[in-house]
């Protein structure tokens, strides 16, 4: 816990000055058709930041309009790869120059940490953006092998008018993770940004045009999920939606892309992801990955390694030192350096975690250490360690999206790979061992769409990411995360005297 | 000792592909005579005048290696000619196998123990990004010293070569992060997984053709794979690999990893070729040292090769060409770069329906060319390379001439003074003739006239090289044939020399090995390694 008052501003920090609140639309800021604006909060103090313009269906279908002009009859489509590639790398050279200011208006809008958000989220986001400016010239169609005499060819064209709706944990990290790819392909863009954090998108819709990214091909309608979110992924005109957040509203969106033009979607959803720690595991850097695996980003991670699994011959050495590691986390206002963990986003959020608490207690775990709101204001909650969790408890099978480690004992591999598979999350897995076969057993065994070996939280541009079950389909990141907004034409025509087949 | 001389006469030319060695004094006196004869036959174009000067000064003559400019061991230099006059640019440091043997240690050295191939590769493309931004804020002084030890127009290295310099860069720049080895299935319970590392320390040779653009082909991705690099660039055009590799140190590239050995190919070419240091070499050139350094690579270490060698490119006119367009694409698939390209589409075969009138009107375009000092707005075509060149084309006007081809522009030499030479065209040239059959490397169109696709595919193919051919149609089914029938690497269709960096670029047959740019080009520059390990209790195969 930290000592220096939790909630308390840092002397000396200069907050950042709120440039901009209303909605990017075809290149311009607007205020809402309707007028309306929303209040988006300190989670450190619940004070107002900023009044934001609230987007409803009337700004969504003007947003939509302007995307679809840009994309119909704009430049950005018609750009050869690399000058849309220029124009990203511009862009990305634009968020350099103001690193700081990005990650201290995630840090007052999410309760991020500010040191984290300067060296790797923002950091990150650039170089998200950089991995695809250098993929849009690397976008191959195939020249194919027909059962004839004919010539054919596939083309990889941009599928159109993207709709991008992400979620508040990591505002500028998802922000880029869809928008990137999105623009390196040639679609034109419409974001709704998570109603608690609307600020850091719509600065990056101001260097966006700054860097030259034409009028309409990027458009950030901030709202609620029910108004703008719902008029978006239900939209005649929109070709795809991209989404991440939680498993109910990812698959509210499915039926809506179903029941309106059959869109193409992409969901990246929640998850519990287990964290497999094996006798033969070093045991100091397994205390450090299992407690930094869920407390990281105070649980609000959607990868977060939030079931423990320990096999038995290091559990009890496993639990002294957790939970010391634990008890030193510390916990306060994100902008001070020294700090490991903020507030929670929100009220709600906050709210939640500690009911998730109580249901631990309720279900008959083991509180080892945690379980207590902390500080006098704001949104701060302990890290909280349980032991003795069982699969059928609600800590173990709901994503908590908070400080809250569930400890499982377990013998043998087999047991581990099915306890671990119990879930109908598919997200992420983390293994700790040396052996070489368990971990390529665990690794092919345990059904989630990222592994991680002896590491954790091994973000990369290059990796797809993405989930198995209900944790989603379709993958961020990597060479793969360009196809979700690419169609696929495939291209037939006679060939005559050809001297091979 | 004969094979040493040939060695000798096909490295230090690089790029020239002759079958004759001659006197050349004879040659001079011979070429001389005939230029008077024919220049009095066809105007000079463009009056020759007093040299621009160019306005760049030349910083850098020394060898770079491990990061410093450095004098040759052996302290000896050699002069690099400005072509419009002859005289003598700079005196640049002259390596030979010793210094060779310097920066293919250090290049070890920088390969073993690293930075280079242990950075990550966002690490290694944030330096490549930022040398093709110094690129670009020193493109007009890259240009000047291109074109000053070159010839070529400056517009042409300002406004094409170097922006194509800094655009090639980024290209493998962004290749850095997305080079994947495949996870590949096993027949049995086995995990397999590809790895494509680094091949190592890779020698690199290029011409004086495109000094610049070479640099990007062969620099981009061997660097972009993590590989470290010794280049020889051509003893005509030794500036311009300086300057760049100047700038590439300025944007953080770790000393050691690129080195530049100026000198000639007896000496330190096949030094290079021979080394038992070097992991892989690639050269553009003529097809005859293509020969001598892949014979070189079998006789030390198994270095694995690609060569860009010669081409005589057919550029096929059909009948339902718009006879003006197919002119002008045509002329300049020819005559761009002074006809200084291996891709040059050097036989020009046009249907006999549109041949007449194609030919009377390439004619009045060539005689339109614009000659002068490349320093001149305007001018098209500057200076040959060097006096050998310039005379070595001669020698083929004269060849043509003698074998019964009709002369029907140009001819002889431009001006006074330099390497200038008129554009000139031929046509009822027949196959068998030499100017059909051999790479001038000079401005020299040759014009053939075919009946049918079936004839016109197998003419174009009857060559011993596959680099490049154009194709002028607008009639689908006739593009499609040709596109598959032609035994070449890159085919133009009512378009040429189009050479983006994505665009893998190479020849069949005598042509070379291999390709570069593109993804292609990576392949060159990678080992592929497979590892494979047992399953226990697998889940799936």
């Amino acid at each position: 816990m930290a000592e220096n008052g939790n909630g308390s501003v840092k002397e000396g920090f200069e907050m950042p000055e709120i440039k901009y609140t209303k909605l990017f639309i075809n290149g311009e800021f607007v205020d809402a058709a309707s007028g309306k604006e929303f209040e988006t909060r300190d989670p450190r103090t619940g004070d107002v930041i900023a009044n934001i313009a609230e987007a409803d269906k009337v700004d969504v279908d003007l947003a939509v309009k302007a995307a679809r002009e840009a994309f119909d009859h704009g430049p950005w489509p018609r750009m050869s790869g690399y000058e849309r590639g220029r124009i990203l790398h511009k862009y990305a050279d634009l968020i350099e120059q103001h690193i700081e200011e990005l990650a201290a208006l995630d840090g007052i809008d999410a309760g991020k940490l500010f040191a984290f958000g300067k060296a790797v989220d923002i950091p990150g986001a650039i170089r998200m953006l950089r991995y695809y400016a250098s993929a849009a010239d690397k976008i191959h169609g195939e020249t194919l092998k027909l059962n004839g005499a004919y010539q054919g060819y596939t083309l990889k064209e941009p599928i159109g008018v993207v709709g991008v709706i992400i979620p508040w944990n990591f505002p500028s990290m998802m922000f880029f993770l869809k928008v990137s790819p999105a623009l390196a392909a040639g679609c034109t863009v419409v974001v709704k940004p998570a109603e608690q954090t609307p600020l850091s998108a719509l600065f990056y819709a101001k260097l966006a045009k700054e860097a030259g990214i034409p009028d309409g091909a990027l458009n950030v309608v901030n709202g609620f999920g029910p108004t703008a979110g719902a008029a978006l992924t239900s939209h005649m005109d929109v070709d795809n939606i991209s989404f991440t957040g939680s498993p109910e509203i990812g698959s509210v969106i499915m039926q809506s892309a179903a029941t309106s033009n059959l869109k193409t979607v992409s969901l990246e959803l929640g998850g519990k992801s287990p964290m497999i720690i094996f006798d033969d595991a070093n045991l100091d850097m397994a205390v450090g990955l299992a407690s930094a695996a869920v407390f990281f980003n105070k649980g609000e991670i959607c990868v977060a390694g939030s079931r423990v699994y320990v096999q038995e011959g290091i559990y009890d050495e496993f639990v002294k030192k957790v939970i010391e590691v634990a008890k030193g986390w510390v916990v306060g206002d994100p902008f001070d350096p020294k700090v490991n963990m903020g507030p929670q986003v929100d009220k709600v959020q906050y709210e939640r975690v500690l009911k998730y608490i109580e249901y631990g207690k309720r279900d008959g775990a083991t509180l080892l250490t945690g379980g207590k709101p902390c500080g006098e204001k704001g949104y701060y909650i302990e890290p909280t360690i349980f032991a003795d969790v069982k699969e059928d408890m609600k800590i173990a099978q709901d994503e908590i999206f908070g400080p809250v480690m569930s400890l499982i004992k377990f013998k043998t591999i087999e047991e581990a790979i099915e306890r671990a598979n119990c879930t109908k999350y598919g997200l992420a897995a983390g293994i700790l061992t040396n052996d070489i076969n368990i971990a390529n057993r665990v690794s092919r065994s345990v059904r989630a769409g990222t592994v991680w070996i002896n590491c954790y939280f091994v973000f990369d541009a290059d990796a797809p990411f993405g989930g198995f079950k209900m944790s989603g389909f379709g993958r961020d990141q990597g060479m793969n995360a360009i196809e979700k907004y690419l169609q696929v034409k495939s291209v037939i025509t006679p060939i005559y005297n050809s001297p091979w087949l | 000792m004969m094979g040493q001389r040939l060695v000798s006469s096909l490295l230090s030319r690089c790029l020239y592909a002759s079958h004759r060695i001659l006197n050349p004094l004879t040659r001079q006196e011979r070429k001389l005579g005939l230029a008077r004869r024919i220049s009095q036959r066809f105007s000079t174009l463009t009056a020759i005048e007093d040299p621009v000067t160019p306005p760049v000064e030349v910083k850098y003559t020394k060898l770079l290696i491990n990061g410093q400019f450095v004098d040759a061991a052996s302290g000896k230099t050699f002069p690099t000619l400005d072509p419009r006059t002859g005289e003598v640019i700079a005196h640049v440091a002259e390596g030979d196998s010793v210094d060779i043997d310097c920066a293919v240690k250090v290049a070890r050295k920088a390969f073993d123990e690293g930075p280079w191939p242990k950075m990550t590769a966002y690490e290694r493309s944030r330096i490549l990004f930022k040398f093709a931004d110094l690129i670009d804020e020193h493109n007009d002084e890259l240009a000047a010293l291109e074109s000053w030890d070159n010839g070529k127009p400056f517009e042409q290295s300002a406004k094409e070569e170097v922006p194509l310099l800094s655009r090639t860069i980024r290209y493998y720049a962004g290749w850095a992060d997305k080079i994947h080895g495949l996870i590949v299935p096993g027949d049995g319970a086995h995990h397999v997984q590809v790895l494509r590392e680094p091949i190592g320390v890779a020698g690199q040779i290029i011409p004086w053709n495109f000094p610049l653009v070479m640099f990007a082909w062969k620099v981009g991705p061997a660097l972009a794979c993590g590989n470290t690099v010794v280049l020889k660039p051509a003893e005509q055009t030794p500036l311009t690999a300086l300057y760049a590799a100047a700038l590439l140190h300025e944007a953080g590239l770790p000393d050691g990893v690129l080195n530049v050995v100026s000198g000639f190919g007896p000496t330190a070419g096949s030094a290079l070729a021979g080394h038992m240091e070097v992991d892989k070499i690639a050269f553009t050139g003529s097809t005859g040292a293509g020969k001598i350094i892949q014979e070189l690579a079998a006789k030390s270490n198994l270095k694995s090769v690609t060569l860009e060698l010669g081409g005589k490119s057919p550029f096929i006119v059909m009948d339902d060409a718009n006879v003006d367009q197919a002119v002008e694409l045509a002329h300049s698939a020819l005559f761009h770069n002074q006809g200084q390209c291996c891709c040059a589409g050097s036989r020009t075969f046009v249907h006999e329906r549109v041949y007449d009138e194609f030919v009377e009107k390439a004619k009045a375009r060539a005689l339109k060319r614009v000659v002068g000092d490349p320093f001149k707005q305007g001018v098209e075509q500057g200076p040959q390379i060097d006096e050998e060149q310039f005379s070595k084309i001669l020698e083929y006007i004269t060849s043509g001439i003698d074998s019964g081809a009709t002369l029907v522009a140009g001819g002889g030499r431009a001006g006074n003074k330099g390497f200038y030479i008129q554009p000139t065209v031929f046509s009822d040239v027949k196959d068998e003739m030499t100017i059909a059959q051999e790479e001038i490397f000079g401005p020299v169109q040759t014009i053939l006239k075919f009946k049918n696709l079936n004839e016109v595919i197998q003419r174009a193919n009857a060559s011993p090289y596959g680099l490049a051919a154009g194709v002028f149609t607008n009639n689908l089914n006739n593009a499609n044939t040709l596109m598959r029938a032609l035994r070449v690497g890159t085919v133009w269709i009512n378009c040429y020399n189009l050479l983006d960096a994505a665009i893998p670029f190479g020849g069949y047959k005598m042509s070379g090995i291999g390709r570069e740019k593109g993804m292609d080009s990576l392949n060159s520059y990678l080992q592929v390694k497979a590892v494979i390990t047992p399953l226990e209790n697998h889940a799936w195969l």
